[in-house]
């Protein structure tokens, strides 16, 4: 019978109002693969702080290897052999691999002896887990995927038995997302005990031996993996059945209504992020652009919205020039009908700060419907907020609230109820349903399959490839700024990985 | 859990708060009174006495906080805009040369009611231009705002300079200021409001520009909450990338909230020129712009707590004069760091006393912070 590595108590925290974690129970069993899922603001993360000794419980107990313990602060973890790879990475960009790694841990006053050590440790980590980095390597010119590899060595190095990794796959393609697996395994394989905490439930399903599922707070089930199923742990996540795959009938493709031809855009360093770009998108169908971030689409639809500036090339919308290398103005583009959710709704699609009824007029604020001369007119703008915040189920329904207090996917709800109240002909959207919880999803999803079947066009960018796969007509991948293969919904995700690494692109080159 | 204040009640969050900081200021500045071997409790007495206790230190209190409530909105239209203007100074001291072009050409025609628009005019005119300038140069290339400013209140210093012993000075003169105005360029004094409730008043320069500054809260407010321009300029100061996306100019907002906070800078200088000296001076504005950054803070950008800030400062000046005068061990320095010590407990550290209110509150009535009723021991 397996031993627990972790027991956690009665785990009780609350901050100010909020009670992020109430009374959780939770075994994880030494030599596993636990995966932990739930919604954001489930109270995920918050646990694992407390795990880490980022934050203390107000209340029970954590028992490491059957020992009750004390985490403080993260170097009691440590030193209890628990290491954390974060979410963002916690590296310096400008340091070698071997650099970051003994950041903290350097064992005398000069450099050169721990150096040294760290190096032949660092060889045999390698060997031993399959973890292939240069130690000289500099952390910035290091794919995403390395340099993930270098926070698990880091964990690692520092003696940690018990590794906790958040949402490891968010920024990494299929492929290496499945190296990464690999790696966990061997690690398994070697005794280590992973914690894997995730939204995606196909990875728990591909990679963990046992897993819990977290809500508002509480911790609602643990079950064995293969006993399990997709559909059972999403209905726990959210309390209630979930359609996991949008039904869309056929689509009815009408004339071009955006065209985007030779389209090249460099980014504030002048280094090429969208290279000679060309793709038409008609009225009537939801066109995805899959890509693992960073290549070159939040600079694609920044140019086309008239955030950016395009180096050369033109986009016209129907059938007429959007000014591209000076002017483009998004209030200009909003009259002709061109509305755009954007990737990153905290600092450019809402004003946090704002009261609710204020983001619903952001970028419309020019239309006479809100205004009495150089007045706003409050009671229009709320009564429209009002009438939005019905249509699309925001809540809290309380128009006077501050942005920043309504949950992330109704802060995506209200920028789309926004965008698409206006009426607009093409509708272009960014990472849709980024940090939103299942539930929003399948609304939003229903959402933009309904503009799709009132003629209008639609261009998705996200990174989810399951979104991407259900919701377009048509697929295009990017990868290196260029668009290096276009597919139908059929397409299998294998296929779209390859295009996605780059590795067709590249033996085309050849 | 992306909050780590629990709310409060709005009544606790813009009164308690606020007073329980300028109590422990108070609570400091009198331990500085006791290690120059004065009492504080009488030094605290002589200095409310001295602002409110007669009718002389109210009128005076009022005509100090009128220039501060025009420096502070000034700060506060620039920072809804994300724009911090320490330029107030220099471009309330230059506006002084277009109130005595104007007032030196009209004084003799014209009656007062004629003359005070006009300079309005051109004392806004004049801050707003000094103001453009730094505006300009941040919009197009991206030289810091706060540099620019602080540099044109040396250049305003420096023409003003020129100007008084140059073009604006009689002939003859050895003072480097403008003769004095003649009846149409001095503004009617308001003493006999405070008269109305049975004070006596000698002589205090509280005149109509007060009414002037009202007026102006009241504008401001209107600017900043009512109006299209106010909501575009919040959205660039919360975030530029959202004003762009929202098909804000962020050339045109820079210009504009720095030449409507420029104006306001600008129409300080109308209260102690036409209001109460009779000329423009040397040196005239002596440091109310600076004040305006802390009135702003202490006021919450917000026009009312502008105002309310204003008298308070208004009555840190007035009182602290009496208080230098009555207790000579206290020397107007003494005002200076109360200025100092209110300025860093209300404003830098504002949210210290939070977490305690808070826990009182919680305590207190869990309801009133938005907590669920606490059930046993646990909390």
């Amino acid at each position: 019978m397996a031993q627990a590595a972790i027991e956690l108590i009665g785990i009780d925290k609350s901050f100010g109002a909020v009670r992020a974690n109430r009374d959780i129970n939770l075994e994880i069993m030494r030599g596993t693969i636990h995966g932990i899922v739930g919604e954001n603001g489930a109270g995920k993360s918050t646990l694992m702080s407390i795990l880490y000794g980022f934050y203390q419980a107000d209340s029970g107990e954590i028992r490491v290897g059957g020992q009750p313990a004390s985490i403080k602060t993260p170097n009691d973890a440590i030193a209890l052999g628990i290491g954390m790879v974060h979410q963002h990475f916690m590296l310096v960009d400008n340091f070698s691999v071997l650099e970051n790694v003994i950041l903290g841990a350097e064992s005398d006053a000069l450099l050169k002896k721990s150096i040294a050590k760290a190096r032949s440790e660092l060889e045999r980590l390698e060997r031993e887990y399959g973890l292939e980095v240069d130690p000289d390597a500099i952390i910035e010119e290091l794919p995403v995927g390395l340099q993930q590899r270098v926070e698990i060595l880091k964990a690692l190095y520092r003696g940690a038995e018990i590794l906790i990794l958040d949402e490891p796959t968010g920024v990494l393609t299929p492929a290496e997302a499945d190296h990464l697996f690999r790696i966990l395994r061997q690690l398994k394989e070697q005794g280590k005990t992973i914690v894997l905490i995730t939204h995606k439930l196909r990875e728990i399903m591909a990679i963990t031996d046992t897993v819990s599922v977290m809500r508002q707070g509480t911790m609602v089930a643990t079950r064995e993996t293969r006993k399990t199923t997709v559909e059972e742990l999403a209905e726990l996540m959210v309390g209630r059945r979930v359609l996991l795959r949008v039904e869309k009938g056929e689509a009815k493709a009408g004339g071009v209504k955006l065209a985007v031809k030779n389209l090249t855009v460099k980014d504030s360093r002048g280094v090429t992020m969208v290279d000679d770009v060309s793709f038409d998108i008609h009225a009537g169908e939801i066109v995805g652009i899959a890509g693992v971030a960073g290549n070159g689409q939040s600079e694609l639809l920044e140019a086309i919205s008239g955030i950016r500036h395009a180096v050369s090339g033109s986009v016209t919308l129907d059938g007429k020039p959007i000014d591209l290398t000076g002017a483009a103005d998004p209030g200009e583009l909003r009259e002709r009908g061109l509305a755009h959710v954007p990737e990153d709704r905290h600092h450019v699609g809402l004003v946090l700060a704002f009261e609710e009824n204020e983001n619903s007029i952001l970028g419309y604020q020019d239309d006479e419907r809100y205004l009495k001369g150089p007045f706003l007119d409050i009671d229009a703008i709320r009564n429209d907020a009002r009438d939005m915040i019905v249509k699309y189920d925001i809540r809290p329904a309380d128009c006077r609230l501050k942005t920043a207090n309504f949950s992330g996917g109704n802060q995506q709800k209200i920028v789309l109820a926004r965008e698409m109240e206006q009426d607009p002909g093409v509708l272009i959207v960014g990472q849709p349903t980024r940090g939103v919880d299942v539930g929003a999803i399948e609304f939003i999803h229903k959402r933009l399959i309904a503009m799709r079947d009132q003629s209008k066009a639609v261009l998705v960018v996200s990174v989810e490839l399951d979104e991407i796969r259900s919701l377009s007509d048509r697929i295009l991948v990017m990868f290196a700024g260029r668009i290096v293969g276009e597919r139908g919904p059929d397409a299998t995700e294998g296929e779209l990985g390859l295009l996605m690494a780059g590795v067709e692109h590249r033996e085309a080159a050849e | 859990m992306s909050t780590p204040y629990a709310k409060l009640p709005a009544w606790a969050d813009y009164v308690l708060i606020p007073l329980i900081n300028l109590f422990v200021a108070f609570v400091v500045a009198g331990f500085v009174v006791i290690l120059v071997g004065e009492n504080p409790l009488r030094a605290a007495v002589v200095l409310v006495e001295g602002a409110f206790g007669r009718g002389q230190g109210i009128a005076f209190t009022l005509f100090y906080a009128t220039t501060f409530i025009f420096s502070g909105l000034s700060v506060a239209v620039a920072a809804h805009c994300g724009l911090f203007n320490i330029g107030g100074e220099g471009q309330g001291y230059i506006a002084g040369l277009g109130i005595g072009i104007v007032c030196l050409a009209f004084d003799s025609v014209l009656p007062w009611w004629l003359t005070f628009p006009i300079a309005i005019v051109a004392a806004a005119a004049m801050g707003a231009l000094w103001a453009l300038i730094p505006a300009y140069l941040q919009a197009k290339r991206g030289s810091h705002i706060v540099i620019t400013t602080i540099m044109f209140n040396f250049i305003a210093a420096s023409v003003m300079v020129y100007a008084l012993v140059g073009m604006l000075k009689p002939p003859g003169s050895m003072a480097p200021q403008t003769r004095t105005f003649l009846e149409g360029a001095q503004l009617p004094k308001l003493n006999w409001v405070i008269e109305l409730f049975g004070a006596k008043i000698r002589s205090a320069p509280f005149n109509v520009s007060s009414l002037l500054a009202l007026a102006m809260a009241f504008l401001v407010w209107a600017l900043i909450w009512r109006t299209k321009l106010g909501y575009e300029m919040r959205t660039y100061g919360h975030s530029p990338k959202a004003a762009r996306y929202a098909g804000i100019s962020e050339i045109r907002i820079i210009i504009i909230a720095m030449m409507i906070s420029g104006a306001l800078a600008g129409m300080m200088a109308l209260n102690p020129t036409m209001g109460d000296q009779h000329n423009v001076a040397l040196e005239f504005v002596s440091g109310a712009g600076f004040v305006g950054i802390a009135v702003a803070l202490m006021g919450r950008l917000h026009p009312v707590g502008i105002v309310l800030a204003a008298i308070l400062f208004g009555m840190l000046y007035q009182g602290g004069a009496e208080l230098a005068f009555e207790m000579p061990a206290i020397s107007r320095d003494m005002i200076v760091i109360i200025q100092g010590l209110v300025i860093l407990f209300a404003g830098a550290l504002e949210h210290m006393f939070r977490p305690y209110v808070q826990a009182l509150f919680a305590s207190l009535s869990p309801k009133s912070v938005g907590m669920e009723a606490v059930k046993g021991k646990g909390a």
